[in-house]
């Protein structure tokens, strides 16, 4: 049977040749078709159909692969692929024609059409050319790229004799320079490298002692002395947080456009506590990713998994849930693989990834870890809101606390809704008096009654009076009655429903409702008699309905006549109501009005700010001579309805609310009431902290999602279960297939970019860039490493020192190569820009949260206290102008406002202004490296932020503290706590003619004076030191470390 | 490129990588939304394209954003089929599927209460809540056709200013700022203010810069307070004073500069002093109680008062300053009749009446004053409404819900064709069903009126070549004068 299937392979094969041979070959067996064929377009396409499942990125059967150039030529076990220019004797066109009685390929597949297998002939026919545009094409995706490829660790380079080396950083970097034939800068002075030093420890800058030490040791290893101090700082912690906070996109709100405030500064305070205590870099991993899952975790290690909490949550209104989480679970894959794999994951959400090996499958692998949270979706406003779980962090006091505070509170609350005999009597009283006032109301006969733009006005029996005609957006009103009352204390509006009013009114508009937006009363005597009176006085007005905040009271002002603001005049809610009812709006007196011979009354009513007809449909006008005419006005509308029925024939679903509303509003359980308040707020006031944090659902099965086409969540594909991408290196057998096992995979030595992503960063906060520059792309569109063995160095020594990001931050900041000097000649500006080559050191502007810790530090003003809830410093009003929240920023007191910037409360929608200025991130997803910009906003907000101002007179005061100083020497003291360097001669000059200059200024102006030393009586010294002060801390020194 | 705005010559992004670092800072062209304040550290920012690949019909824009979306079917698109179902079940087949944000069940036609009249030459159908705009009726262009992919207001409104509905795109005045640089030496390339009632919102995000440097994104004017962050003083300090200050400044700047040879020094001088220059320029700006009676009268302003009319008015005195793009967002025109006050009975007029008398005012201002023809005005929110009354919960108020199938937008100035309505939606408004237009559609539109080519002005960013239109946007030729 074998031999017969050879056999007909063979002829088979043999006419397809011949066919082959037919289309591609051109008369007299010339050269092929001169049809140019372009490897992209034509032949990709082909490759990855029908080849890369076997001799792809993922498999390399035969060890060929041919998704890229290079290994398409080197070939595999068999030799190379193809031979350029000989089509028809390469590799891969006899394979795809199954000749030399080798199996045909594709194995196990149909044949390729002739046509196809002309075109990859013809292609290697014409020089088998890749084209530019291969490089970037997906075939160039391949585990051969160098970031896939576990790091050996190289032996550091021998350099010429001469050159200073302090470590094997120095070989690497030398050696590299001897290439371009240059030469390393010479070290930085001790007062440059101790600023440096310590602002690339702590984020502060040293202190005036601390550079007096440093000056003072000459000891050979003062140098390594000042690194241990500075490692072992609680500061240390706090600076590194700054950007693992970045990755972690640690925020204090939810995100999104309603971006509520969330508690989760206890994983900002783990990061510090981890970094201070150097925590090693893979328990570090794991207890981030997966801490809740670890066997008997701790509470801190459930706190650290709140890294994957910090994803942002949207709760807007019509927000599916699912959908939500769906984001979140994103969010969840594309940060991990940005800080463990240096990898953009996220194009492989909607496709194959198209540069590097991850496929739309393995993504959603990945999303699979993450797929079996512990949440819950519940009903919120309009919208939905979902919930992971919280950690409650009560002290054991707290609890006690807490659990006496609630029982205190459900005792009240029993209370409030329990009916007793005394309340229904007092209800009962209370009945009955705001009856009888009601029966007191006299309503008035209109005498005449007058409408402007067409509507026509009709009085009725019951003497109220109807609106009908035009129904025009804006209208004026018009009633005159007259009464020979005396001693009336108040006036009656009511607006009453009608059977020809929309919706029965008793408004006009399509439901029934009014709009007022002003109410005139005048008063006259009918019989002036001697001297005419002055108007009657109106001082309150109260209304038993109204819209949102459209209440009555803004119809009232000093006067007797009101006339309400645009935006608040009186608007009714009548759609509450099954039933029309009448509405009331009671207008009280200053003091008892009514002429002797009669009073006349003109009411005008007012609709001025419409947009469509809004009047008032039916209404009656009524007065009182009662003592107490407030009595039960603003007693809502469907509960006064309720008043007239006799309480026997109150439906009873409605006497309880209205037995509700009696004991919400009597002053007999007024003390009850207060006291609930009061123990609410004590709850609150408890503080009792909590935090988010991540947690399972119990399952037994392997957790799984599914894929979702082109990434749209409403597309789903097939179900995917957890597994790491096929391109890296394999989960280990003993490891669970959940989170947990993919934190362990992450720092698994096997992982051959996890160190060399997590060193990359570390250079790159010491140095400016990281030796890949592009810090979160280590894929073949990023940028190669420009010291690759150095890297790979860092990488191999950071994993054999037990992930120790403390011991390997020494090892770079001890080099020489760190040490050298940053200034730069324009040669060497001109060759090497932006410092690739590290012939220098590096120079570069401060992080947002420096520039300002450097400002509060130098002027005494920074407290030091470390972790703790999110604190507020000044900020100038009007930032925090959210569309869909209210939330007020309330600047913190005392030390607070001066707190390191680290624990500045960080608002998604509404960073801190400054840091953004200076080019702070949202933290709305993982940033692995921020811009740096120099712009005329960072200008304007250290000249004139009141917080760089307040810094400025604290330093201005702290420089002129010592006694009997000259300008010079106070000047010289400025440079040396604001830049810890002597200060030039010429600097010194130019400092002290400005300090005279403004000194003469303030001199001239003493209240410009007073107001910028914030002295009253303030002397034009402190006043043009302040300014000096302002100079110094804008200076391009002062924010950049050089 | 100190001549580039004048003689119309931008280098390429090849010239300008070619141009030295000294000779790039003397001759750099400093706007505040400039490439030349980048930091030179950084390569990322010198990438800036500053291109023009056609004769530009638009030189700016001025973008009046109607955040919550407004309601096309009581504005600009009249049903009357609608009106004579109104109150009926929608068809089955139209919803089947359908995903909604608040509507449940099978939802009622919702008519019209407003009337609508034909207005112009054009002829225009114009609804009776926007009498003004109604006057300039020729001058505008009416798309009916709008259409976008999202549902939800944040999404939507990222999705409509970036291209991408999930955030960190960066926005269209960000590319605009990218790719044309500023016209003003002291002013930023793009502007943003905002007014209106608290509505849901995507917030900053809608004119951030996302990947692009951070000198690109939105500018926001406070409409209270200072108008430009930190741009006062400090009490006590005189313009004179702070003049001296920053002299003092620079002047120790540059002796450091003589040590440390770092050219990042050079390029904070300079920022130092457009920082003067804009504390300078920037309260002349804003002071809009210099403008005549006549033009306070035509827009409805009240100087001093924060309202979507000054802005306009802003927008205008913007834009003759040489800002690129100004964009305004007005919130509040979330009608979904939930509750009182935010249905279109209520709320929907005077969303109008907040903003009919302004636009009307700033389209007849720029024409008049000859700036209509070269700067392109976009009114639109994020998507529309649907033809069905809501009724969330059984409200009795008239609302509707989201609807990303079929809105209007419209366009005035700018090279735009004048006079027209174009594409339309079925008897009920429910879908498109001629000339579709898409988000990207209108973005790769917006740029071709500026002079850009949308697949031509990109930014790398993680190894991939961004567009504002991604791998879509036609461009609507009928739109193009």
């Amino acid at each position: 049977m074998r031999a017969w299937f050879a056999s007909t392979a063979c002829v088979l094969a043999t006419w397809q040749l011949a066919t082959v041979l037919a289309i591609t070959a051109g008369p007299r067996g010339q050269a092929p078709a001169a049809a140019p064929v372009d490897f992209v377009r034509d032949i990709q396409p082909i490759l990855e159909k029908h080849c890369y499942k076997c001799h792809g990125s993922t498999r390399a059967r035969a060890r060929l692969r041919l998704n890229s150039a290079e290994s398409i030529l080197r070939g595999g076990a068999s030799g190379p692929a193809v031979t350029p220019g000989k089509g028809e004797d390469s590799l891969v066109v006899r394979r795809l024609l199954g000749a030399d009685f080798e199996d045909q390929m594709p194995l196990d597949a149909d044949p390729l059409p002739p046509a196809a297998i002309a075109l990859v002939r013809a292609w290697i026919d014409q020089g088998a050319r890749f084209g530019a545009a291969a490089t970037a094409a997906p075939a160039a995706a391949d585990q051969d790229h160098w970031a896939y490829v576990k790091p050996k660790h190289p032996e550091p380079p021998t350099v010429p004799a001469g050159r200073l080396v302090r470590n094997a950083i120095d070989r690497f970097v030398i050696a590299r320079l001897e290439q371009e034939k240059l030469t390393p800068s010479s070290e930085a002075s001790k007062h440059t490298l101790l600023r440096r030093l310590t602002l690339d420890l702590t984020g502060l800058p040293p202190a005036v002692e601390d550079l007096d030490a440093f000056l003072e040791d000459t000891s050979p290893d003062a140098y390594e002395k000042v690194v241990d101090r500075l490692l072992a700082s609680p500061h240390f912690g706090e600076r590194w947080a700054r950007p693992w906070l970045d990755l972690a996109r640690y925020a204090d709100t939810n995100g999104y456009e309603k971006d509520n405030r969330r508690a989760i500064w206890k994983y900002r305070d783990w990061v510090v506590s981890a970094l201070n205590k150097d925590m090693p870099f893979d328990r570090f991993t794991i207890e981030q990713i997966a801490g809740d899952m670890l066997p008997n975790a701790t509470v801190d290690q459930k706190i650290a998994s709140g890294f994957h909490r910090n994803a942002m949550t949207n709760e807007e209104g019509g927000v599916d849930p699912d959908e939500s989480m769906y984001e979140v679970l994103v969010d969840r894959v594309n940060t991990t693989a940005t800080v463990w794999l240096g990898s953009t994951l996220a194009c492989a959400q909607c496709h194959n990834h198209k540069y590097d090996p991850f496929s739309q499958k393995d993504y959603f692998r990945l999303v699979a870890f993450f797929a079996n949270p512990d949440f819950d979706s519940q009903a919120f406003g309009d919208g939905t809101r979902f919930f992971e779980p919280r950690l409650d962090l009560a002290s054991a006091e707290q609890e006690v606390a807490r659990k006496q505070i609630q029982s205190e509170i459900d005792t009240l609350e029993e209370k409030l809704k329990k009916e007793t005999p005394a309340l229904r009597q007092a209800q009962s009283r209370w009945e009955l008096r705001t009856a009888a006032m009601d029966r007191t109301w006299v309503p008035l006969q209109p005498e005449r009654v007058d409408a402007t733009n067409g509507v026509v006005l009709t009085a009725l029996p019951d003497r109220s009076v109807l609106a009908s005609g035009p129904n025009p957006s804006l209208t004026s009103y018009t009633i005159t009655v007259r009464t020979a009352l005396q001693g009336m204390t108040a006036v009656r509006l009511e607006a009453l429903p009608d059977p020809s009013l929309p919706k029965d009114g008793p408004g006009r508009d399509a439901y029934g409702h009014f709009r007022i937006t002003g109410l005139d009363i005048d008063t006259s005597p009918l019989q002036p008699i001697g001297k005419r009176p002055s108007a009657v006085t109106f001082t309150t007005i109260k209304a038993d309905d109204f819209a949102n905040a459209f209440t009555a009271a803004d119809l009232l002002d000093a006067g007797n006549t009101a006339r309400a603001r645009y935006s608040t005049p009186w608007a009714i809610n009548a759609m509450r109501d099954t039933k029309r009812v009448p509405r009331q709006a009671v207008i009280v007196a200053k003091a008892p009005f009514g002429y002797l011979g009669g009073t006349e009354l003109t009411l005008r009513i007012h609709q001025l700010d419409g947009t469509i007809g809004q009047g008032v449909g039916r209404f009656r006008l009524s007065v009182t001579t009662a003592s107490d005419p407030l009595v039960g006005a603003e007693v809502p509308a469907r509960f006064r309805a309720l008043l007239k029925v006799p309480a026997a024939d109150r439906p009873k679903r409605q006497a309880e609310d209205l037995a509700a509303y009696f004991r919400s509003s009597t002053p007999l359980l007024a003390s009850t009431r207060d006291a609930l308040t009061a123990a609410r707020k004590k709850l609150v006031d408890l503080q009792i902290p909590s935090t988010l944090v991540m947690k399972e659902r119990s399952t037994f099965e392997r957790p799984s999602y599914e894929l979702r086409e082109r990434g749209s969540f409403t597309q789903k594909g097939a179900r995917m279960f957890a597994g790491t991408p096929a391109a890296l290196h394999p989960m280990r057998d003993d490891q669970p297939v959940n989170r947990l096992g993919l934190a362990r995979w992450l720092v698994d030595p096997g992982n051959p970019l996890v160190a060399r992503v997590t060193v990359n960063r570390l250079w790159e906060q010491l140095f400016g860039r990281g030796l890949v520059e592009t810090s979160e792309d280590f894929g073949s569109q990023g940028t190669p490493p420009s010291h690759p063995e150095l890297l790979d160095w860092l990488a191999t020594e950071f994993m054999a020192n037990g992930w120790s990001q403390k011991n390997i931050i020494r090892t770079i900041v001890t080099s020489a190569t760190y040490r050298q000097s940053a200034a730069v000649t324009p040669v060497l500006l001109e060759r090497d820009p932006y410092n690739r080559l590290l012939a220098r050191g590096a120079r570069f502007r401060l992080d947002a949260e420096a520039v300002r810790d450097v400002s509060l530090a130098v002027s005494g003003l920074l407290s030091t206290k470390m972790l703790g809830p999110s604190v507020f410093p000044a900020q100038p009003p009007g930032i925090w102008n959210m569309p869909y929240n209210s939330d007020k920023w309330t600047t913190s007191d005392g030390e607070d406002r001066y707190r390191r910037s680290l624990y500045t409360f960080w608002r998604r929608t509404s960073p801190y202004p400054s840091f953004m200025t200076f080019d702070a991130t949202s933290r709305e997803y993982c940033t692995v490296r921020r811009v740096r910009t120099n712009t005329p906003l960072q200008a304007l907000t250290l000249l004139n932020d009141p917080v760089s101002f307040e810094a400025a007179r604290a330093l201005a005061k702290r420089m002129t503290a010592g006694t009997s100083s000259t300008p010079a020497a106070v000047a010289k003291l400025g440079i040396r706590i604001v830049l810890s360097r002597e200060a030039t001669p010429q600097e010194i000059d130019r400092l002290v003619g400005y300090f005279e200059e403004e000194r003469r200024h303030f001199a001239a102006q003493p209240a410009a004076a007073a107001e910028v030393s914030a002295i009253r009586d303030g002397a034009p010294d402190l006043a043009a030191w302040t300014m000096v002060a302002n100079v110094l801390l804008n200076l391009d020194e002062t924010v950049t470390r050089q | 490129m100190s001549t580039a705005s004048d003689s119309g010559h931008r280098p390429t992004d090849r010239e300008l990588r070619s141009i030295t670092r000294r000779h790039f800072l003397e001759q750099a062209y400093f706007g505040i939304g400039g490439v030349a304040l980048a930091s030179l550290v950084d390569e990322r920012l010198l990438a800036q394209a500053q291109t023009r690949h056609f004769a530009p019909k638009a030189k700016r824009v001025i973008y009046l954003f109607m955040a919550g979306a407004p309601s096309q079917i009581d504005l600009f698109d009249p049903k009357p089929m609608l009106t004579k179902h109104d109150g009926q079940d929608v068809p089955q087949d139209i919803i089947k599927g359908e995903r909604f944000a608040f509507i449940k069940g099978t939802p009622k036609l919702l008519g019209s209460p407003f009337q609508f009249q034909r207005h112009g030459q054009s002829g225009a159908e114009i609804s009776e809540l926007l009498p003004n705009l109604a006057k300039v009726a020729d001058d505008i262009t009416i798309i009916r056709s709008m259409q976008t992919t999202q549902f939800n207001h944040a999404p939507a409104q990222i999705f409509m200013n970036t291209g991408h509905q999930v955030i960190g795109r960066p926005s269209l005045g960000a590319w605009l700022s990218y790719g044309l640089g500023s016209e003003s030496t002291d002013l930023p390339a793009f502007v943003v203010l905002l007014s209106g009632e608290n509505n849901p919102d995507g917030g900053k995000s809608c004119w951030g810069s996302g990947f692009l440097p951070t000198v690109h994104q939105g500018v926001e004017f406070r409409s209270s307070g200072e108008p430009v962050l930190f741009a006062s003083n400090p009490d006590g300090v005189s313009a004179d004073a702070r003049q001296r200050s920053i002299v003092a400044i620079n002047d120790i700047n540059r002796l450091h500069h003589l040590d440390v040879g770092d050219p990042e020094i050079q390029t904070r001088i300079s920022a130092y002093e457009l920082a003067y220059r804009m504390q300078s320029s920037v309260p002349e700006l804003t002071d809009l109680s210099r403008e005549p009676a006549s033009i306070h009268e035509l827009y409805g302003t009240e100087p001093g008062k924060a309202s979507f009319a000054n802005n306009c008015l802003l927008a205008r005195r913007l834009v003759e300053r040489g800002v690129r793009f100004v964009q305004l967002y007005h919130r509040g025109w979330d009608t979904h009749g939930a509750s009182f006050g935010e249905d279109i009975v209520e709320k929907l007029p005077r969303l109008c009446r907040q903003t009919d008398r302004a636009v009307y005012g700033l389209l007849t201002d720029l024409k008049q004053r000859g700036l209509l023809a070269d700067t392109l005005v976009v009114w639109g929110g994020e998507f529309g409404r649907t033809p069905m009354n809501e009724a969330r919960n059984g409200s009795k108020f008239l609302g509707r819900d989201h609807h990303p199938r079929a809105f209007t937008m419209w366009l005035a100035g700018g090279g735009t064709t004048p006079g027209i309505t174009i594409g339309r939606t079925d008897d009920l408004g429910y879908n498109v069903v001629e000339d579709p237009i898409d988000v990207h559609d209108l973005h790769a539109t917006m740029l071709r009126l500026l002079g850009i080519d949308h697949e031509k002005l990109t930014y790398r960013f993680q190894g991939r070549d961004f567009r504002l239109t991604d791998v879509h946007g036609k461009i609507v030729s009928k739109l193009i004068a």
